[in-house]
């Protein structure tokens, strides 16, 4: 230290990547138990092999580059992988999770230069990428614990471990049997026989407090919005997010949905739906504030989270793919450099130019 | 923005009801609340001919010459400049290159002066107890003269701001009794010894610049500071004046965010106070105004807080100017400076000294003898940037500081100044929250360098191409000259030369030679 | 065939349309003077040293921009100024062949001087004063340290002393941390390959 030329300030607030790492990962811990009470041990298996393999892939790819190993510490691997496993289906195949946490470590970040000079979230692009490869895969849900008519016993470990290795074709019980359609799925396929909303969500049995509570078809986090939504909180208690991209988020799909609602209840979905459908919870408060991908003004924040909201709506009533939040995140990310460009704040001083 | 929206926003929580941004550190005021002990006089004292901003001063005395206190002993030199006195009664032993608290580790010409032990002062300056009969522009030279410049860290002229101005006429005065930094306590220590004098002193600032509504701005963590000043403005009796408590948040002590907390108003980019109708003192300077003017004492000492985490005994000293620091650490208890890094000022803003023998100067508001392990937390390696945003939210005067970072890094020092780099007042906010560990000051520092660097150098290559430019005219002109005197010497023996060329030779006599004339002037 | 034709024909008459354009264009929107050279010359230090062969530093640009003189041949301009000059002519960038110096500036000792003006004649921008007979001196603030004044000078008492380095012009240097620094030198290979 005595040597070089060290510039005031002299103190610390004591920040580091690290805390900011684990916060996140604590955050995901209520949507990680609830993923566990519905997928049982299958939950625990892809939870516990993305992690592990962003980990070594992170490890190999340090190693190849020649930087420290100190690196993993930050935690910002594990959280990548936490994150995967959350927005992956139940029924996803070992090899496929696997090839997701190399794809989100080393596609998804180190071929920019490692963290904080990725342009896209690791875990989404990784998502986005299995989606598109292997669409059958990664549009098979298992039906739920919580369900009555759960034909699996996923609390057993062994029942569990066959339908990770080998896939819901392998089981006993049969394929139709164990899975199901997520409600955006449902209305999706409906709307397109010409079956108006109301009465495709009433053959599906749909409950806004299930669809709240999380007790429904889908990817392993984000069926819950109760448990996103604390998570999301403690975030937003903790400083290390801040509301502007989830409000803004959320609150332009609100808007829109229920606008558009207001105008042609046939065609287009109750806010309150949209707002628990799908990933957009997860994708709000998790992947849509992911700091490296977002904007670091507020202003810019705000457009992102709009953005986002206009895009992940758009795609759900318009596009060919059910869900759309991982598309809308991951297309603004593009934007993020320009938006953070145009959205600066009006420097001290300078008010009245 | 309107102020009741801003009201209106403040009461949601969406913005501070201070300036926006700023950080609350750990404040560490290991000092506050102990009195001022007078430090004894130091044997040496060093003055550096340069304690202000803006341009150094030349001395006045030589080797061997008898000084007595407050006598000046280096005279200001151009406009934006303040004389240097002696701090008391000696002989100059020698004037020669000293260290001073400046990053560079360069030297300043410095007087040195040895004690006597009488400290007999100068009394040439006549006390002004009728001052409120004075001309504002008198009291005005009389903080000039005095050597008064900013006593909280900036030291800028005290006597340039006092302007009576119809262009722009002074509503508010406002003392800034804030002292944000942590660590540091002098001015709570002054507000509580010496708020009689503050008082008075405000007056005198109320009548120089005729302003009529005052404030006395201090942070709420200083209640007998703020007891203390309003029994003294009671006790006054004086009108309008009003002392406003703040919530503790830094940097709220710099100038312009305190002028935003207080009245709401911004000062424009590259104007001063006085262009919003305020006029911004810290109470030491204030302090220092009345001792000018009403006991005639030119600024000779100052009040220094001796603090940090290493240092056995944290006090608010009262120390001559120019008395070496390593007395003052010395006189605290520090035995050894083995394993202790020092800084001239707060933690946020102040400098790294290389060793202890640097004197105190009239910027020293304190010194802090901080461990290793202290100053390392906030000097540990830098990481990569994860683009939390921390920094724009923690800035004060609403930068991108990471996005400025990776500029100046990038040496695109051009798109920096778009992003207005020269706005940063260099706060430290950024860089105290960062996850990272990035040096975004240091960046900053490095940019606006590389920048005034660019531009001395585009100045200086412009001047040359001009005086170049000038000079290839004056030798064509010359050359000029010479063929029309030749042909002038063939007109006269051949009669039928044209005229044209007579015409053009006049028109080149007529222009003289401009160049070496003009390079004269200018040495 | 005529579809062949007509494809030809269209393809042909725009052509010429954007020749015609162009030429008008070129009449009407004609800059006088070299502008490159004007642009480089912007760029270089203009020390007046003739250090690259020429008399000065505008001959040098015009020399430059007419394709006449490489652009690596500004010594007090140093690495950065042949870069700029590159990437303005869109060559590239050639390797310097001598290194500069530090700044440095003429002195005159002048109990030696015998005031004959030769150094006065030689400065490039006139930053010597003195009259015939009389001591001769540098203006410290406009020397740039060419040293086409020692050559002429008959008695040599012209010395080159460094620039004192003011306090006022210190800088600070990039934060001493790994990541900067290899910022700087990924930059300095780039500008190197390109």
């Amino acid at each position: 230290m005595p040597l070089i030329m060290l510039s005031s300030p002299h103190l610390h607030g004591g920040d580091s990547i690290r805390m900011q790492m684990l916060t996140v990962i604590l955050a995901l811990l209520p949507a990680t138990l609830v993923a566990v009470y519905l997928f049982g041990w299958l939950a625990v298996l892809m939870i516990c092999t993305t992690i592990a393999v962003c980990l070594l892939t992170e490890a190999v790819c340090l190693k190849l580059m020649g930087r420290p190993l100190s690196t993993l510490l930050d935690q910002s691997a594990a959280l990548t992988g936490l994150l995967l496993a959350l927005t992956l289906p139940a029924a996803t195949p070992w090899w496929m999770v696997v090839l997701g946490a190399v794809f989100a470590i080393v596609l998804g970040k180190q071929v920019y230069g490692g963290l904080g000079y990725n342009i896209f979230n690791p875990a989404l692009s990784a998502r986005v990428i299995l989606l598109i490869s292997f669409p059958l895969q990664m549009t098979t849900w298992i039906v739920p614990m919580s369900m009555p008519d759960a034909a699996l016993n996923l609390y057993d470990i062994s029942e569990a471990l066959t339908l990770f290795l080998h896939g819901p074709a392998a089981l006993a019980a049969g394929f139709d049997a164990v899975t199901m359609a997520t409600p955006l799925g449902h209305i999706k396929t409906e709307a397109t026989l010409g079956v108006p909303v109301a009465d495709a969500l009433a053959a599906y049995h749909y409950s806004y407090l299930d669809a709240f509570l999380g007790a429904e078809a889908g990817s392993l986090g984000e069926t819950s919005a109760l448990a996103l939504l604390i998570g999301g909180i403690f975030l937003l208690a903790r400083h290390t997010i801040t509301w502007h991209i989830p409000v803004a988020y959320l609150g332009t799909m609100a808007l829109l949905a229920g606008i558009f609602h207001a105008i042609d209840p046939t065609h287009f979905a109750p806010p309150l739906f949209h707002l628990f459908a799908g990933g957009l919870m997860l994708c709000a408060f998790f992947m849509a504030t992911d700091p490296v991908s977002s904007p670091v003004t507020r202003l810019g924040q705000i457009v992102f989270g709009i953005g986002c909201g206009v895009l992940t709506w758009s795609i759900r009533s318009f596009g060919g793919y059910p869900e759309g939040a991982m598309f809308a995140v991951l297309l603004m990310n593009c934007a993020v450099p320009l938006i953070d460009h145009y959205c600066r704040p009006t420097v001290y001083g300078h008010g009245s130019d | 923005m309107p102020a009741m929206l801003r009201t209106l926003a403040q009461r949601l929580g969406l913005m501070s009801d201070t300036f926006p941004g700023g950080i609350h550190p750990e404040e560490h005021k290991l000092s506050a609340g102990l009195p001022i002990e007078m430090n004894a006089l130091a044997p040496i004292h060093i003055l550096p001919m340069k304690q202000h901003i803006g341009e150094a001063c030349s001395p006045l005395v030589s080797v061997g010459d008898r000084v007595l206190r407050g006598q000046k002993i280096a005279k200001a030199e151009g406009y934006l400049s303040v004389p240097v006195h002696a701090p008391t009664s000696g002989t100059v032993v020698k004037i020669e290159e000293h260290a001073i608290a400046h990053p560079s580790g360069m030297g300043m010409p410095s007087i040195f002066i040895e004690s006597d032990g009488d400290d007999a002062a100068d009394a040439s300056l006549q006390p002004l107890t009728d001052w409120i009969n004075c001309d504002p522009t008198m009291l005005r030279e009389r903080a000039r003269v005095c050597g008064l410049a900013g006593l909280g860290g900036a030291v800028f002229p005290t006597f340039i701001k006092l302007v009576k101005d119809q262009r722009y006429p002074i509503d508010t005065v406002i003392l800034n009794g804030i002292e944000c930094e942590p660590f540091l306590t002098n001015d709570h220590a002054l507000m509580q010894a010496h708020a009689d004098e503050i008082v008075v002193g405000l007056a005198m600032l109320r009548h120089m610049v005729g302003a009529t509504a005052a404030l006395i701005a201090i942070e709420e963590n200083k209640p007998e500071a703020i007891a203390a000043l309003q029994q003294a403005v009671a006790d006054a009796a004086m009108d309008q004046v009003q002392v406003v408590v703040l919530p503790v948040r830094y940097p709220q002590g710099s100038e312009k965010q305190l002028i935003y907390s207080l009245t709401g108003k911004e000062v424009p980019a590259g104007k001063l106070p006085m262009h919003v109708g305020v006029l911004c003192q810290n109470v030491g300077t204030t302090k220092a105004l009345h001792d000018a003017i009403l006991l005639g004492r030119p600024l000779t000492e100052r009040i220094v807080t001796v603090s940090g985490d290493a240092l056995p005994t944290p006090a608010n000293l009262c120390v001559r100017l120019g008395t070496p620091m390593r007395s003052l650490l010395e006189r605290q208890g520090l035995k050894s400076m083995e394993g202790v890094e020092l800084i001239h000022g707060g933690p946020m803003m102040g400098e790294r000294l290389r060793h202890p023998d640097i004197p105190v100067v009239k910027s020293t508001n304190g010194i802090l003898a901080l461990s290793h392990g202290f100053m390392s937390a906030a000097h540990s390696v830098e990481q990569p940037c994860i683009r939390c945003g921390h920094c724009s939210e923690a800035c004060p005067v609403s930068l991108v500081p990471n996005l400025l970072a990776d500029q100046c890094r990038a040496d695109q020092f051009d798109k920096a100044e778009s992003y207005n780099l020269f706005d940063c007042i260099e706060c430290g906010c950024c860089s105290y929250v960062c996850p990272s560990n990035i040096p975004l000051v240091h960046y900053f520092r490095y940019g606006k360098g590389q920048l005034a660097l660019q531009r001395r150098e585009q100045a200086f290559a412009e001047a040359s191409r001009q005086r170049s430019e000038s000079r290839m005219a004056r030798i064509e002109r010359e050359k000029a000259e010479k063929a029309a005197r030749r042909s002038r010497v063939r007109k006269a023996h051949a009669p039928a030369a044209s005229d044209a060329k007579t015409a053009d030779a006049k028109v080149a006599a007529d222009t003289k030679p401009a160049t070496g004339t003009d390079s004269k002037e200018h040495s | 065939m005529s579809n062949l034709l007509y494809g030809l024909l269209s393809l042909g008459a725009f052509a010429l349309l954007a020749g015609l354009i162009l030429a008008i264009a070129q009449k009407l929107f004609r800059i006088e003077g070299d502008p490159m050279a004007d642009k480089i010359d912007a760029l270089l230090p203009q020390t007046q040293c003739g250090q690259c062969g020429f008399p000065g530093c505008k001959p040098y640009a015009t020399a430059v921009a007419g394709g006449e003189a490489d652009v690596n041949h500004c010594v007090p301009g140093g690495e950065k100024t042949m870069l700029q000059i590159a990437d303005l002519m869109g060559v590239e960038p050639k390797a310097l062949e001598e290194e500069a110096a530090a700044p440095r500036i003429a002195f005159v000792r002048e109990d030696e001087c015998i005031g004959c003006t030769l150094c006065i004649k030689a400065c490039p921008v006139d930053a010597i004063v003195g009259a015939p007979k009389q001591y001769h001196t540098v203006i410290v603030d406009h020397c740039t340290g060419c040293e086409l004044c020692i050559e002429p000078c008959p008695v040599d008492c012209i010395d080159m002393l460094t620039k004192p380095e003011l306090i006022e012009h210190w800088s600070w240097p990039l934060p001493d941390t790994k990541r900067s620094q290899l910022a700087h030198q990924r930059r300095g290979q780039h500008a190197g390959h390109a």
